[in-house]
């Protein structure tokens, strides 16, 4: 067994774990990162490729509370406005202390430019050239967390439980990837920064390490989440030809760049049927059109791959060379000419609105947990804003950095052993069992694919009650059966160990968004009933869920939470 | 009649001699190396050892693999009709199959263990 120490513990190294590293470490704490992947190299934050929205106001006079107003027009009634008004004001200097760090946002006469994304009202998406925003922003964030002396850095290490002593965070266990040795932590404070869900859809972008871990770690915990229902269909991702070394929602800038057609197999033009019109300037926000694409190929309208197509072929080469630059040879490179024809897109599941309740200060209703970045619920509402998800990954992981170095300030380790027993036992008892996979070596990995099928055709884009309900059976006879499911044997990096971890982490994440899509009888944003098809005005409340004694997920809707400064009980214990 | 494609895999774990196990996949224009891989964890052995993070966007950059000798990202490298032969990096110490240490000394939990061992940061 191995043995660490620390005051705060961030899980998760993209974006908004690397923040919240460096900002602790600069409040005086001790840090342990640690990322299962590698650190600043997993999670979505690399994975972007393009927006970061903040009201810099440098090309065009802006503020943060116009930011603000598309934010939250584009939440669908259900933004918490409190934590959406942090991520706007506060984006601006996140983008500049990045850039003092030489990140390399892309300036036009010495000023950091941006566009106009979907949802916004002036162009304010800023992004590092040519489709870079996020190896960008990973390597810039991995050099201040090398710099930042009071952090260590840990690859290769998954935390599988977050430790509870009386009634407050004393630390966590989880194992060494390579060998297989369990780890235990004492820390202060944890800070769950392990990003989104995306790997539990059949068809997704980020990356294949974000599988809901944070959101079942902070409910095993004890912490509230709000807003499951909600998952991002990115909806124009990379459908065909066969596209590799370039992330799926690629398109999007071209888009609003060059005005990129959408329009279905009979060769028609079809958002405006679905809701804003979109005469080129692309200006519909994602619920709509990923909904109108999903319609579109429900009506049998659909291209051989069964998606809509995306062409520019009315632009000129010039224009084309102009905004893809180097791209156009990665693209020849894959066999498209987008002068020659049109690609295939679809919807594909890119982003969490839902995730976990905080305060302003990032806190969770147990004390010294702490949430930053995508694990987040509730600042996007139902509908997140392009160019949203890389400012909350840095403010949030700031202030939950900040909050936790200041919560442990004066603290001393009250770990025992004994408190981290229950969250040892299933990681011993698996290693103490593991044989071969019950004698089908494939089996946790049949199960995680057949995870992502039944999510994508059941909880995806179009919803019904009976196809939910009939998930919803599935997802908990799958829990049981993995809970007698064994991993393969053998120390070294040993996947069907982490595969175990993974899909306890992902069917209990899948459970919530199908509860929370069932309790939810109405479209909203993201989440479409084909069963309620109508906007409830009553409706606009958050959905919490948490786990009961039993382990039993118990869901209710309660008041908009729209002030977070003063909301959690936390704050009267302390 | 649907088309397979052939790949070889050196596996094994370090003081133990190599095994290469073929394996037959579906094959679908367009797939690369990493493809393959994914599909031989889902249907045939989930043990196989393999590390990346991103799919297929060569962002992450952790796929690096040698591909019938050349090192190359799995995730970008077509797969051949015939015959692909994928192993470790040769010049990076194995931990199991096609992952090897490439984990920055800093990074790396042995190292911190060892460290704190030695020097006057508790750690058991």
């Amino acid at each position: 067994m191995i043995h660490l120490e620390t005051d705060v513990l961030v899980i998760g190294a993209g974006g908004a774990g690397m923040y919240a590293a460096v900002a602790a470490a600069r409040n005086g704490a001790q840090v342990i990162l640690a990322d299962k992947s590698m650190i600043g190299r997993g999670g979505a934050t690399i994975m972007a490729q393009m927006t970061t929205a903040a009201a810099l106001g440098e090309e065009v006079p802006d503020h943060w509370t116009k930011h603000l107003e598309d934010t939250i027009q584009a939440g669908r009634g259900l933004c918490n406005e409190g934590l959406a008004a942090l991520l706007c004001e506060e984006a601006i200097n996140r983008i500049r202390e990045l850039d003092d760090w030489k990140v390399g946002w892309a300036r036009k006469d010495g000023k950091i430019t941006g566009v106009l994304a979907p949802g916004h009202s002036l162009p304010r998406c800023v992004y590092v050239d040519f489709l870079n925003t996020g190896p960008a922003v990973a390597k810039c964030l991995r050099t201040q967390v090398a710099r930042a002396e009071s952090v260590t850095r840990i690859s290769g290490l998954a935390i599988t439980d977050i430790v509870i002593e009386d009634g407050a965070v004393s630390g966590a266990v989880g194992f060494h990837l390579a060998d297989q040795s369990p780890v235990t932590i004492a820390a202060h404070a944890a800070v769950i920064a392990t990003g989104g869900l995306t790997r539990l859809y059949a068809r997704n972008s980020a990356s294949a390490n974000m599988n809901g871990d944070g959101y079942a770690m902070a409910l095993r915990a004890g912490a509230e989440l709000i807003d499951m229902e909600f998952p991002q269909f990115f909806p124009i991702g990379h459908l065909a030809p066969r596209l590799v070394g370039m992330d799926p929602i690629m398109w999007d800038p071209f888009r609003y760049k060059l005005g990129g057609r959408l329009t279905n197999a009979l060769g028609e033009e079809f958002v405006h049927k679905y809701g804003d019109a979109d005469d080129g300037s692309y200006v519909t926000t994602r619920d709509i059109i990923s909904y109108g694409i999903t319609k579109e190929a429900a009506a049998g309208r659909a291209t051989p791959r069964g998606g809509v197509y995306l062409s520019f072929e009315h632009n000129s080469d010039a224009e084309l060379h102009d905004a893809f630059g180097p791209v156009i040879d990665r693209l020849a490179a894959n066999g498209i000419d987008l002068k020659k024809g049109p690609i295939e897109v679809s919807p594909i599941a890119h982003y969490h609105m839902g995730g976990i309740k905080v305060t302003d200060r990032m806190e969770t209703s147990i004390p010294g947990l702490y949430a930053a970045g995508e694990a987040v619920g509730g600042a996007n509402g139902a509908n997140r804003l392009s160019g949203n998800a890389l400012p909350e990954a840095f403010v949030f992981g700031k202030r939950a950095g900040s909050s936790a170095a200041n919560y442990t300030l004066g603290k001393t380790h009250s770990w025992s052993d004994k408190a981290a027993m229950a969250c040892l036992q299933p990681l011993q008892r698996l290693m103490d069992l593991q044989t071969d996979a019950n004698g089908d070596p494939a089996a946790l990995g049949q199960m995680w694919a057949e995870l992502q099928d039944l999510m994508w055709n059941n909880v995806g884009v179009l919803r019904t009650g009976e196809k939910l309900n009939e998930a919803l059976m599935r997802i908990r006879t799958m829990r049981d059966t993995l809970a007698k499911l064994t991993p393969s044997h053998g120390r070294e990096f040993n996947l069907t160990l982490q595969d175990w971890f993974d899909l306890r982490s992902g069917l209990l994440t899948a459970e919530t968004i199908t509860l929370s899509a069932i309790n939810r009888p109405e479209s909203r944003g993201a989440h479409q009933r084909e069963d309620f098809v109508d906007t409830d005005k009553g409706l606009e409340k958050n959905q919490r869920l948490h786990l009961n004694s039993d382990g039993l997920l118990i869901s209710d809707f309660i008041p908009l939470i729209t002030d977070t400064s003063d909301s959690n009980a936390a704050e009267q214990l302390r | 009649m649907s088309k397979t494609a052939q790949i070889t895999i050196k596996r094994g774990v370090p003081g133990e001699a190599p095994c290469l196990q073929t394996y037959e996949v579906p094959y679908q224009d367009g797939m690369t190396v990493l493809d393959a891989i994914v599909w031989i964890r889902s249907n045939i052995d989930s043990s196989l050892a393999f590390r990346y993070s991103c799919i297929n966007a060569n962002a992450c950059k952790e796929c690096l693999v040698a591909v019938n000798g050349e090192t190359q990202y799995a995730c970008t490298t077509r797969l051949a009709r015939d015959l692909t032969a994928v192993g470790p990096l040769p010049n990076k110490l194995l931990i199991k199959d096609l992952v090897t240490d490439i984990v920055p000394p800093r990074e790396n939990l042995r190292v911190i263990i060892s460290e704190r061992r030695s020097g006057s940061t508790s750690g058991q």
